[in-house]
């Protein structure tokens, strides 16, 4: 059983970690009061940045860095757009996500079939050796450690940080932050660059560690299910990770269900991710005072110093 | 002398129509550094991309073919775009609509009737609608946002049709491979055009125009989608219900939605495969924000994203490019738009730095 379960766990930890990124750096924006459709999009260029970057110069840390600076890079693009020219966060964000499908597409051309061993793991050292928790929970590359500090950092970053009330008040009315004299647009452009930061990083885990290959739109609608989490979070890190877990969990188990031959064509099982992630929305949405107190006010909303 | 942007004191019509054409001029800016970044000339690339596709009937046909499903699609996405109802899974829609419209092909394949095409249009439209119903059931039932309710669903829907080509849909004499029969006659779309693949589905798109051409400036409905999309307020104010809005445009997105996937599986491919569209259902919201949502923009603007598509293909055959410079082009080119949109509200103003306040 133990032989089982300890791959097993592990796999739905690296089935998480990307989630993980993606939806922690789509709330951040979001707290800032800009709702980021283009997560996917910006995944894909993370995803496939980080793999040239990976195997031409078969430097971890230079994949891991260039895949957040094209999601980044990616995010700069709408924030001019959104912040700069006050273009509508809907439709820039669609635009991004069209987008980084399209150029991931064209620059990864040459790079189908092209073979990456993943990034290593990292076993830390004593931990890794105790029993059952030690390898599901110590034997992970940099990223999944990562994604755990991550996780702890920003929870205390918006409850107990000065700039973290700042960003939450820009988020939850971005004229009075402007009436005290906070940098609305500086805040808002900083919270979009570190979502797209993020969600380079989380496609670049897809490429480097999860499947470490390029396949076209090989995001498969991550980007959208980290949207969906931000919302079944309510906003709230400790419960965007748990989200990805239990995300992370279903896709793993379906595939491991698949793999066994339960008797269910593959494609049902492979449409549970998407159909859990509308029953959660649902679960969650239905509860309208729910979602009005937690969300950020002034979310998709434009704003304009003179206005 | 910085550059800033000064509100104009209301929207300018003029801008509305102007902005589309600057976004076209900046996405052939980009599309020439684009080329040449790749390595190819820039002007044999554009002339492969955006003339040689239309130097023959056959050319021009195509664009048809491609144009249709897009827009048909974009002409349905404007309207729920119009009141604020993002249904950004136009292409499972479509998808269904294929599925429910391919269904009827292949439950009347013995039938010789000139009801087949009939049932499976109304199948397509029903499927697509059967589609479109659920975020619209979720959002007014339980306040489940329809852009992600209905994106999901494009990922199940194309799973539901590569479930069926691989399994009960499987051509019988097919050798395994997952495709279903090749559709009969009956069950073909009439070619309106000897000696291309231009189909009837064309001639729906231009009714679907007019149609909702129509329905936005003379229903009481068509009102309703514009008051509540510009002033939500008012609309709740004038006791215009936001639900039915939400019904209604999802609905007729969904229900157009499989009639393109319908005349999709019916006329150019014939059958069903696991993959039936290239991204229609998605590209068809560029085509709505270009055609300013408007039904006849909508029309031109479905045309000349078509042109992308079937230069896409030629640029591919004729230059070796790769075929993903489509997607590039179609994200520019909305990405432009969005941008040059900034002029409607807003006017470029100069001002000099030693006058410059801290904004």
């Amino acid at each position: 059983m133990v032989d089982v379960l300890i791959p097993a766990m592990i796999t739905i930890i690296t089935a998480s970690t990307p989630l993980v990124y993606a939806a922690l750096g789509e709330m951040i924006t979001e707290k800032s009061g800009v709702l980021n459709l283009g997560v996917e999009g910006m995944m894909l260029m993370g995803a496939v940045t980080g793999f040239i970057a990976v195997t031409q110069t078969s430097s971890v840390t230079l994949g891991i860095l260039v895949a957040m600076l094209a999601g980044a890079g990616m995010s700069l693009v709408f924030a001019a757009l959104v912040l700069g020219l006050q273009a509508t966060q809907v439709a820039t964000g669609l635009a991004l996500t069209i987008f980084g499908i399209g150029l991931s597409a064209l620059i990864g051309q040459g790079l189908v079939g092209v073979a990456y061993e993943g990034i290593p793991k990292l076993p830390i050292p004593l931990l890794s050796d105790i029993p059952f928790i030690g390898p599901i929970l110590f034997e992970h590359d940099i990223l999944v450690y990562g994604s755990f500090v991550i996780t702890v950092l920003l929870s205390w970053f918006l409850r107990k940080t000065r700039a973290g009330l700042i960003l939450r008040a820009v988020g939850d009315s971005h004229d009075a932050a402007h009436a005290i004299g906070y940098p609305v647009i500086r805040i808002r452009c900083l919270a979009i660059l570190f979502g797209g930061a993020m969600a380079g990083i989380a496609g670049g885990y897809l490429s480097l560690a999860y499947s470490p290959l390029w396949i076209e739109n090989m995001s498969a609608g991550r980007g959208w299910i980290a949207l969906a989490l931000v919302v079944f979070a309510t906003w709230r890190p400790g419960r965007v990770f748990f989200g990805a877990y239990l995300f992370g969990g279903i896709t793993i188990l379906q595939l491991h269900a698949q793999a066994m031959g339960a008797g269910v064509p593959s494609q049902v099982m492979s449409m549970l991710p998407y159909v859990a992630t509308i029953m959660v929305l649902v679960l969650i949405s239905r509860d309208r005072k729910k979602i009005k107190m937690n969300s950020p006010a002034c979310i998709g909303q434009p704003f304009h110093p003179s206005s | 002398m910085i550059p800033y942007l000064e509100k104009r004191a209301g929207h300018s019509q003029t801008m509305v129509y102007i902005s589309p054409f600057i976004a076209l001029g900046l996405t052939l800016l980009g599309g020439i550094m684009l080329f040449s970044l790749l390595g190819k000339s820039p002007a044999q690339a554009m002339h492969a991309f955006f003339v040689a596709p239309l130097t023959s009937l056959y050319g021009w046909a195509e664009l048809g073919v491609k144009a249709s499903p897009l827009v048909l699609i974009g002409v349905a996405l404007s309207i729920g775009f119009r009141a604020g109802v993002w249904n950004i899974g136009a292409e499972g829609q479509l998808t269904l609509g294929a599925i429910c419209g391919g269904c009827v092909a292949l439950w009347l394949y013995r039938v010789d009737s000139v009801f087949v095409l009939p049932l499976m249009m109304i199948g397509g439209i029903l499927g697509g609608m059967f589609w479109a119903s659920i975020p619209a059931f979720l959002k007014t039932r339980f306040n489940a946002n329809e852009i992600l309710t209905s994106l999901m669903l494009t990922y199940v829907a194309l799973l539901l049709l590569s479930l069926l080509v691989h399994g009960p849909l499987r051509d019988p004499d097919g050798f395994n491979f997952p495709e279903s029969r090749i559709f009969h006659d009956t069950a073909s779309l009439p070619i309106i055009l000897d000696g291309t693949r231009l189909h009837l589905g064309a001639v729906f798109a231009l009714i679907a125009v007019g149609g909702i051409w129509l329905l936005l400036s003379k229903s009481l409905i068509g009102f309703q989608v514009k008051v509540i999309g510009q002033a939500p307020a008012a609309g709740r104010h004038a006791g215009f219900s936001v639900n039915r809005i939400i019904w209604f445009t999802l609905l007729l997105g969904g229900g157009l939605a499989g009639l393109a996937g319908m005349f999709e599986v019916s006329g150019p491919i014939g059958q069903l495969l696991p993959s039936i569209s290239p991204g229609y259902g998605f590209t068809a919201i560029i085509v709505a924000f270009v055609g300013r949502l408007h039904p006849v923009g909508s029309l031109f603007a479905g045309l000349l994203i078509a042109l992308s598509y079937l230069g896409g293909e030629n640029a591919q055959i004729t230059l070796n490019l790769p075929i993903a410079v489509t997607g590039v082009f179609q994200g520019m080119l909305l990405f432009f738009l969005l941008a040059c949109d900034v002029l409607i509200r807003y006017r470029i103003r100069f001002k000099s730095v030693s006058g410059l306040r801290h904004g």
